[in-house]
C-alpha cells in the first residue's frame, strides 16, 4: 500500500467514531500495537525533542525500505507515534520525504499539530522525515 | 459543606473568561499557580489607560504625562502599603520575579568571592536554581542545597547545620510551585541572619495567598509576580532593603536610572530608579496596583481562608480515586495539589481532563530537580483560586475517573 492509501484507510477508520472520546480510545489501542523499538535502541541518542512525554524512535533499512520501531511513556503519544509509524514504516525514503501528512487534521487530532503544542507530534513528524533523508542520501 | 465568608457566584461574575467554553465543556480554570485570571476591575484600568492617558511618565511636562506617573507612582505606593515595605524607594517595579532574581543575582556578582557559600532550597523553580548557579559560576562561591523529606517540608535540623560564617546568601521560595508547601520563612530569615547571610525569598507563588508583612518578615529581598495575583503578566514587584539596593551596582543601563551623563562619567539616579532602566511597563504597573485594591477588597484573609477549605476538600475526594498519589503532603500548604495515578503519564491525563474543558498543569513544572527527588517525570498539578468552586472540584475528580479508566 502507498502512504496515501494507509492514510486513507487510517481516516476511514476514524471516522466511525462520533466523538472524541472513542476516537482517544482508539487511539490508545493503536499505542498498544506499536511495534516496540528494541532496549538497545532506547538511548538518549533516540529521544525526540519538543515532546512533554518521551518518545524514542528508531530506523532501520530493509530492501530499500525504511522501517521504524518506537515507544513512548505515555500511552496517548504512543497512539500518535503508532499512527505515523503506520503510514511511513516499509516504505521508501523517497515517498516518506514527499509524503504530506494532512490526514492528521482529518482524523480530528488537529489540535496536536500546533508547533507549540507539547507533545511534539511536528517534532515527530520531522524525525521521521529525517531519517528518511539520511537514508536517501546513504542511498545514492 | 465548604465554609466561607464570601459570595463566590457573585465574585465569579467579575472574572468574564470563566463564561468561556473549551472543546464544549464549560472551562473549568484549575492552572491558577501557572496565572491567574484577570478580573473586570483590572481589564478596566487597562483599557483607560490606553484610552485615557498613555503616555511615558517622569519626564513629560504634559497633561497626560503627569497623570500617568501619578497613576504608576499611586501604583507603587499601593505595592508598598499591601507588603507593609518601609519606604517607597524600596519598591522595585521589575517584569517580574525572574526579573528580580536575576536582577539581585547579578548585582551579588561583585559582593561574593571564592570560596562564599549561596543556600538555595531543594523545592526551587529552574529561574531560581540557574541565577544562583551563574553567579556561583562568575564569582568562585559554593552553591549548597538544603534537603527536604518525602512529605516536601525543608529540614530546618539540615538547613542550620548548613549555616556557617561563610553563607553569604540563602535563597528559598516561600511557597514551592511545584507541591505548595509553604516554607517557615521567618525561622529561615531569622537563622540566616545569625551567620550575617543575606535573604532573598521568591514570593510569586505565596503572594495570592498570604500577605506578606516585609518589616515583620525583615527579610532583605522579596519578588512577586503581577500576574499570579489577578494582574496582567509582565510586571512585578522586587523588594530590597534599602541599605542593599544601594550596595547592588544597577543591573542595565538606560534612560531612568540615570542622574547625569557625559562621555567621562555617568552618575546613577536615587533608588528606586536605578533599578528601573529604561521605559517601564506603565499600564501593567497601574494595573498590578489595582489587582492589589481589588484582591484588598475581597480580603487575603477571606481568600486564604476559602482556598484552605477547597484544598481539603479536593484533597480528600482525589484521595478516594484508586492509585492516585499526592505529592507533597506538607501540614503547611497553599491550594495546590501535585498527583499522579499509579503507572499513567501526567501527559496523558492533562490531555483527556484539557478534552473535558479542565485545565491544569502537566509535566515537571520547571522543577526537574523536585521531579528527580520523587523519582518521577512530572506530575499533574490542579491549582485553586477563590474564584473556583467546589462543584469545579467534583468536575476534576470525575473527569481524572474517567481518564484513569480509559488510560489504564
Amino acid at each position: 500500500m502507498t502512504i496515501n492509501e494507509i492514510q486513507e484507510e487510517i481516516v476511514e477508520e476514524f471516522s466511525m467514531f462520533d466523538d472524541w472520546m472513542q476516537r482517544y480510545e482508539y487511539m490508545i489501542e493503536l499505542g498498544k500495537s506499536l511495534p516496540l523499538i528494541e532496549t538497545q535502541y532506547k538511548t538518549d541518542d533516540n529521544i525526540i525533542k519538543g515532546c512533554q512525554s518521551k518518545v524514542w524512535v528508531h530506523a532501520e533499512l530493509e530492501n530499500d525500505k525504511l522501517v521504524f520501531t518506537a515507544d513512548s511513556d505515555a500511552i496517548i503519544t504512543k497512539g500518535i507515534i503508532a499512527i505515523l509509524i503506520r503510514t511511513f514504516s516499509h516504505q521508501s525514503p523517497k515517498d516518506i520525504i514527499e509524503a504530506d501528512t494532512g490526514f492528521i487534521d482529518e482524523i480530528g487530532l488537529k489540535e496536536h499539530l500546533s508547533p507549540t503544542r507539547a507533545n511534539g507530534l511536528v517534532s515527530m513528524i520531522k524525525q521521521l522525515k529525517l531519517y528518511a533523508i539520511a537514508y536517501q542520501t546513504q542511498l545514492n | 459543606m465548604i465554609q466561607t465568608a464570601l459570595d463566590i457566584q457573585t465574585i465569579r461574575k467579575d472574572f468574564p473568561i470563566l463564561n468561556r467554553k473549551v472543546n464544549g465543556n464549560p472551562l473549568v480554570y484549575l492552572d491558577n499557580a501557572a496565572t491567574s485570571q484577570t478580573p473586570q476591575q483590572v481589564i478596566d484600568v487597562i483599557v483607560d489607560y490606553y484610552s485615557s492617558y498613555n503616555a511615558n511618565i517622569h519626564r513629560g511636562v504634559h497633561a497626560l504625562s503627569q497623570e500617568a506617573t501619578d497613576a504608576y507612582e499611586n501604583a507603587r505606593h499601593k505595592i508598598q502599603t499591601h507588603f507593609n515595605i518601609a519606604k517607597p524607594q524600596e519598591v522595585i517595579l521589575s517584569s517580574g520575579t525572574t526579573h528580580s532574581i536575576n536582577l539581585v543575582a547579578n548585582g551579588f556578582s561583585s559582593l561574593l568571592k571564592k570560596g562564599d557559600e549561596v543556600l538555595v532550597s531543594a523545592m526551587e523553580h529552574h529561574s531560581n536554581i540557574v541565577p544562583w548557579q551563574m553567579l556561583c559560576e562568575r564569582t568562585g562561591a559554593v552553591l549548597k542545597v538544603i534537603p527536604m523529606s518525602l512529605e516536601g517540608e525543608l529540614l530546618m535540623d539540615e538547613y542550620r547545620a548548613l549555616l556557617s560564617p561563610r553563607t553569604k546568601l540563602v535563597f528559598c521560595n516561600h511557597v514551592s510551585n511545584a507541591l505548595g508547601t509553604i516554607n517557615p520563612i521567618q525561622e529561615i530569615i531569622d537563622e540566616a541572619h545569625k551567620v550575617g547571610a543575606v535573604v532573598v525569598i521568591d514570593g510569586a507563588q505565596a503572594a495570592p495567598h498570604i500577605k506578606a508583612d516585609m518589616q515583620q518578615l525583615d527579610v532583605d529581598f522579596y519578588t512577586v509576580s503581577a500576574h499570579k495575583l489577578c494582574g496582567p503578566t509582565g510586571v512585578g514587584m522586587l523588594y530590597g532593603k534599602e541599605e542593599w539596593l544601594t550596595k547592588l551596582p544597577p543591573y542595565q543601563g538606560g534612560g531612568e536610572m540615570i542622574a547625569e551623563v557625559t562621555f567621562e562619567k555617568t552618575t546613577y539616579a536615587d533608588l528606586p530608579h536605578k533599578f528601573e532602566a529604561g521605559t517601564p511597563n506603565i499600564c501593567g504597573g497601574i494595573a498590578f496596583g489595582a489587582a492589589l485594591d481589588y484582591l484588598n477588597a475581597i480580603g487575603m484573609e477571606n481568600i486564604a481562608q476559602y482556598e484552605h477549605e477547597l484544598l481539603t476538600y479536593a484533597t480528600q475526594q482525589l484521595l478516594n480515586i484508586e492509585g492516585l498519589k499526592i505529592y507533597g503532603t506538607a501540614k503547611e500548604k497553599t491550594s495546590v495539589i501535585s498527583f499522579n495515578i499509579e503507572e499513567i503519564h501526567p501527559y496523558d491525563i492533562g490531555t483527556i481532563l484539557d478534552k473535558l474543558g479542565i485545565a491544569v498543569r502537566t509535566g515537571h513544572h520547571c522543577a526537574q530537580p523536585v521531579m528527580d527527588f520523587f523519582g518521577i517525570p512530572g506530575t499533574v498539578r490542579a491549582s485553586f483560586s477563590f474564584y473556583n468552586t467546589k462543584e469545579e472540584v467534583d468536575l476534576l475528580v470525575k473527569a481524572v475517573e474517567r481518564a484513569r479508566s480509559m488510560l489504564l
